[in-house]
């Protein structure tokens, strides 16, 4: 699982450079995202620009992400694709992320 | 002879007007199985031209359906056991048949699938049990049959009757 980790002032960027986070890269997903925020600040982005599908076992590893960095560091996501969205809106985990259609809007909204 | 070109006639099958002809897909079980069915499928699906909304249902709830056959069904040491998906194109929709041989499924019926509440702490939160959710949710007439060694699952999913495939 290829992550693009990139970090600006108080934020750090987390860019997924893969298609799709399915059952079959969701434990390796976790394990990426771990390792990738040990030392992040308190805003961590999540940048699905190029993810283009996500299945259940997907949104179960952007949820343990979300646990995982909580309490004291919170997980905005970007650039959900529709089909991405979908799954959230589904679940109705909308209700329980910050989402931002694009990484530029995230940012903007962190930076006000 | 009337009866050998009756026979022939049937066996022949040719679809109708307006529908795809019916089509089959056999995988093996494994981790990459799943990505395997579900591009066969789409591709096999493209004379239908789908559009983007009904694609993404599709592949979501095959999917989750075949993700629960490769971490349910089949465990080891039959971890890598066939399955079969066949696709039939009607005039209501899209009717999958999903088989494998593999372990049934608990209590013999498909999961209600509810979804847990979000309202409490970020903690708590579920990890998981969306997939049936997600399939009664997208997917009409969900049916789970246990035929001997065999898992059933058959499930209709709406997309949009195209005139002139």
């Amino acid at each position: 699982m290829e992550l693009q980790i990139k970090t600006k002032g108080e934020i750090c960027i987390l860019s997924v450079q893969e298609p799709r986070i399915d059952a079959a890269v969701a434990l390796e997903f976790k394990e990426a995202v771990r390792q990738g925020t040990e030392d992040a600040p308190e805003e961590v982005i999540l940048d699905l620009t190029q993810v283009t599908f996500i299945d259940s076992s997907g949104l179960g590893a952007i949820v343990a992400t979300m646990k995982h960095l909580a309490p004291s560091r919170q997980l905005l996501l970007a650039g959900l694709s529709p089909a991405v969205e979908k799954v959230f809106q589904l679940t109705r985990m909308d209700s329980v992320f910050r989402i931002f259609l694009t990484l530029e809007e995230a940012l903007s909204a962190k930076c006000e | 002879m009337q009866n050998v070109s009756e026979t022939s006639r049937e066996s022949g099958k040719t679809p109708q007007a307006g529908l795809l002809a019916p089509f089959d897909v056999h995988v093996q079980s494994g981790p990459k199985a799943v990505r395997t069915a579900l591009l066969e499928i789409i591709n096999g699906l493209g004379p239908l031209k789908l559009d983007v909304e009904e694609t993404s249902t599709l592949e979501l709830v095959l999917a989750e359906a075949l993700n629960n056959v490769v971490e349910h069904a089949y465990t080891e040491p039959n971890a890598a056991g066939e399955i079969h998906i066949s696709l039939r194109h009607r005039r209501d929709g899209l009717h999958v048949q999903i088989c494998d041989w593999g372990n049934p499924m608990p209590d013999g019926v498909v999961p209600l699938g509810q979804l847990a509440a979000l309202d409490g702490d970020v903690i708590d939160l579920p990890e998981g049990g969306f997939g049936w959710f997600l399939i009664r949710d997208l997917a009409k007439d969900v049916v789970y049959k246990r035929i001997g060694a065999k898992n059933q699952l058959r499930l209709r999913i709406a997309v949009a009757y195209r005139q002139g495939i």
